[in-house]
């Protein structure tokens, strides 16, 4: 369907190709990511280097007009960008560079949506506790008229059942740009461990980990851009929205997986328990945290229905995808492993539902401020 | 329909694109010529999508690569690029030559026929080519140029849109401060039909906000053609030093510099002729108007970073400010200079809002982007560095910009005409 594709996707991409193969001496082009004043959106822009950068030390800072990304205003609106994690660039290939960002304000305060630097120092903090991080972050494929992609228009498909991590073009819409998106991530040295199909349809899910502290949420936050940027070459939108269609249709999550050394060893279940325990006591201040909304986005999502948790309620067992915490059914048998917090939304910072996990779990005492 | 009154410059050297509209040219001594591009080889359009791309933009690439891998002895293409009568379109046409050139000195003059680039009358028409500054060929390859050239007339005098000679001849005079400059160009993507590229037929997209940097389908219209511009530049020896999404959708940025003296207006002005060559080849257009949308949407501009050794060094600020001081007593003068017709295309632009000063007054400030001129935030704060000035249009003559900042700031020029020397 023509519309359904952007125009830009359309230019011929062999054309595109000759331009890409061209050889370009010794200079490197890096391209800068940082995460807008939205807290969701991501930008970026390429810069060119005299060398390869070998370390995150040989980026150089940059700065950009915070007025045009809403993050300060347009009379004093230069902000900077701190290089903080290099990976290779799989669109225009070696040795050019991706380089995730934090972003300060002029007075190198950090600036709002810059959620890392607190998460930075909780993980410092709790470092010889070696915790771990899954992240499993679901998404919608849309058209650019900002439907599912191939829902009938102005309908919808059979219901759900048949779709998850499933095979045939009657219940998988758009694994090319799954496909691309892995190989994509796990040449720039991203931590992808894992994809599926999910359970409405156009809906997928890939997995991030595990990563031992702050990584998993720049090897998320680069795994987002990656996608956003291969959609972009289909001509296709990638949504995070937590609950994209209204009625018997599932919404979107990043279930994080958690463990820590204790957890992991002989006897960690006894461990588990009690990081569960320390959650459920601020079940609120979770909720607020865990969607760019204060937990508005999520209300959305997790109605109790659609393998979702109440947003009221705290609850957790074994093997139950109803509740707010999952004990994977192996951890109940081994007595160790790790445990799955099943209330983060799609479109959640991923640094700052880790920082929250660690405080609660680790920082705090018994009922925790 | 759509936007019949938009007008644009483009590079009209043979093109064979389906324009199914009058495109207007301004032409210099006539005030207006309708003009009606010749009727395509092929019709072949996006039938289905209204975001026409030319009909060259369908022929088969694989074809045209087997062609282009034939080997060619030791012959060596050569193709000249030069400046026409607007002072904004680029012209170009190719000669053999049966060696590499290794350097400029290797690369005859040669000429050209005035009166089809506004620039001559039919009866005395020759006119010359100088070639000024050699690249690799990114489209043809090693070991083929692209060579950029001076125009000069008949009796060997620079031609009224030659503002490289007289350039030159001040770049010499303050050679030892070291003049560096980085050009910040702008550019919206058009389709055949005029309209952006990627913005819905006869209609517009959502508000300015997301599209700045941004990533996505919804929010960058065109990244091939930039992905593809930006290794043209490598290749070809200019010095590309970065690229944006601007906050327009369909509207780019790229960065020429630190460049020193002539060499910047020399590597702006092949960075857009590769522009324009990239944008014919994907079958889309490369618009360096100022204000090509009216209403709540940005201009373009052709922001221009400057320095001396002094700026640079510790304590280089006062240096600066001295700079500034001088050009804000000459503000109409650098007006004058800044886009192609005096100040009255950048008069669309310059309205004091969309991040851009008012044109009639002049103002700085540090990480003030409504200003004229803007302070970066850490040359403020460590003392030395340079300045931006933003005031220059999207389709400004660089050596004309860089003129006029040596002269008011360097050579400490006042009033309303240049200094003869």
């Amino acid at each position: 369907c023509a519309s359904s594709v952007s125009a830009c996707s359309k230019l011929n991409k062999t054309l595109r190709q000759h331009y890409l193969n061209l050889p370009q001496g010794g200079k490197c082009q890096v391209t800068y990511i940082w995460i807008d004043g939205s807290g969701e959106g991501l930008r970026n822009k390429t810069r060119t280097l005299d060398e390869e950068p070998k370390s995150i030390a040989d980026i150089p800072e940059w700065n950009f007009d915070g007025s045009s990304t809403d993050q300060s205003k347009g009379s004093d609106s230069d902000m900077y960008l701190v290089p903080v994690q290099m990976f290779r660039d799989p669109f225009i290939l070696d040795p050019n560079k991706l380089v995730l960002c934090e972003v300060l304000k002029y007075n190198r305060e950090p600036a709002e949506t810059n959620r890392r630097i607190s998460c930075n120092k909780v993980m410092e903090a709790t470092k010889e506790h070696c915790v771990w991080f899954g992240m499993e972050q679901e998404y919608c494929l849309l058209s650019m008229d900002r439907y599912p992609y191939r829902w009938p228009k102005g309908g919808f498909p059979r219901p759900q059942g048949p779709y998850y991590c499933a095979v045939g073009a009657d219940c998988v819409y758009g694994r090319d740009i799954v496909e691309c998106h892995y190989k994509a991530c796990l040449y720039a040295g991203i931590k992808i461990c894992g994809t599926n199909a999910e359970v409405m349809p156009g809906q997928w899910e890939f997995q991030v980990g595990p990563c031992e502290g702050i990584d998993v949420a720049d090897h998320l936050w680069v795994a987002r851009f990656i996608l956003h940027r291969v959609c972009e070459d289909f001509g296709l939108l990638a949504t995070m929205d937590p609950k994209p269609i209204e009625g018997n249709w599932n919404g979107s999550g990043c279930h994080t997986n958690v463990s820590t050394k204790q957890m992991r060893e002989e006897g960690g279940l006894k461990y588990i328990e009690q990081a569960i325990e320390k959650l459920s006591h601020r079940h609120q201040e979770h909720i607020s945290v865990y969607d760019p909304r204060g937990g508005e986005d999520n209300k959305r999502r997790l109605t109790g229905l659609h393998e979702t948790a109440n947003i009221k309620d705290f609850s957790h067992g074994v093997a139950n995808r109803g509740a707010s915490i999952r004990i994977p059914r192996q951890v109940g048998q081994d007595g160790r492993g790790y445990f799955e917090d099943r209330r983060p939304a799609a479109n959640c910072d991923p640094y700052s539902v880790a920082e929250a996990i660690v405080r609660t779990c680790l920082l705090e005492g018994e009922d925790g401020e | 329909m759509l936007l019949s009154l938009l007008e644009y410059r483009t590079m009209v050297c043979n093109t064979r694109c389906v324009l199914h509209k009058h495109v207007r040219l301004n032409v210099p001594g006539e005030t207006l010529v309708s003009r009606r591009l010749s009727p395509p080889v092929s019709r072949c359009v996006i039938t289905d999508d209204k975001m026409a791309t030319s009909a060259s933009a369908c022929l088969s690439k694989v074809v045209k690569q087997r062609y282009m891998e034939l080997p060619q002895g030791d012959k060596v293409q050569a193709m000249y690029i030069w400046i026409d009568g607007t002072g904004e379109g680029l012209r170009c046409k190719t000669r053999t030559l049966d060696s590499e050139p290794k350097s400029i000195e290797d690369l005859p003059e040669w000429n050209f026929d005035g009166s089809s680039t506004y620039q001559s009358e039919g009866s005395n028409s020759d006119m010359y080519l100088i070639p000024a500054a050699m690249f690799r060929d990114p489209f043809r390859r090693d070991p083929n140029k692209l060579v950029l050239c001076e125009v000069m007339k008949y009796n060997h005098k620079p031609t009224e849109t030659n503002l490289r000679l007289a350039c030159n001849k001040v770049m010499d005079m303050v050679k030892d401060q070291h003049p560096w400059f980085g050009m910040e160009q702008e550019y919206t993507i058009l389709g055949t039909d005029g309209h952006p590229f990627g913005w819905p037929s006869n209609g517009f997209p959502g508000p300015q906000g997301p599209y700045y940097c941004g990533v996505g389908a919804d929010k960058a219209y065109g990244r091939d053609i930039v992905e593809a511009h930006y290794k043209a530049c490598l290749y070809a020896g200019v010095d590309i030093c970065g690229t944006n999404a601007e906050v327009m959708p369909a509207q780019w940025e790229f960065q020429v510099g630190p460049t020193e003296g002539i060499k910047m207006g020399d590597h702006l002005w092949v960075a857009r002729f590769i522009l324009h060559r990239v944008c014919e080849d994907f079958g889309v257009v490369a618009s360096f108007d100022p204000k090509p949308i009216q209403g709540n949407w940005n201009g373009a501009g052709c922001h221009t970073n400057f320095s001396t050794k002094e700026m640079r060094e510790e304590g280089g600020l006062k240096a600066i400010e001295e700079s500034i001081e001088r050009l804000g007593k000459r503000h109409h003068y650098h007006i004058r200079a800044y886009d192609p017709k005096g100040g009255l295309d950048n008069a669309r632009r310059l309205t004091g809002r969309h991040e851009t000063s008012n044109i009639h007054e002049f103002s700085a400030g540090v990480a003030n982007r409504g200003a004229s001129i803007r302070i970066p935030r850490s040359v403020g704060q460590e003392q030395k560095g340079y300045f931006e000035d933003r005031r220059p249009s999207a389709n400004c003559d660089p050596y004309a910009v860089t003129e006029a900042l040596i002269r008011t700031c360097l050579l400490a020029e006042e009033g309303e005409e240049p200094t003869e020397y």
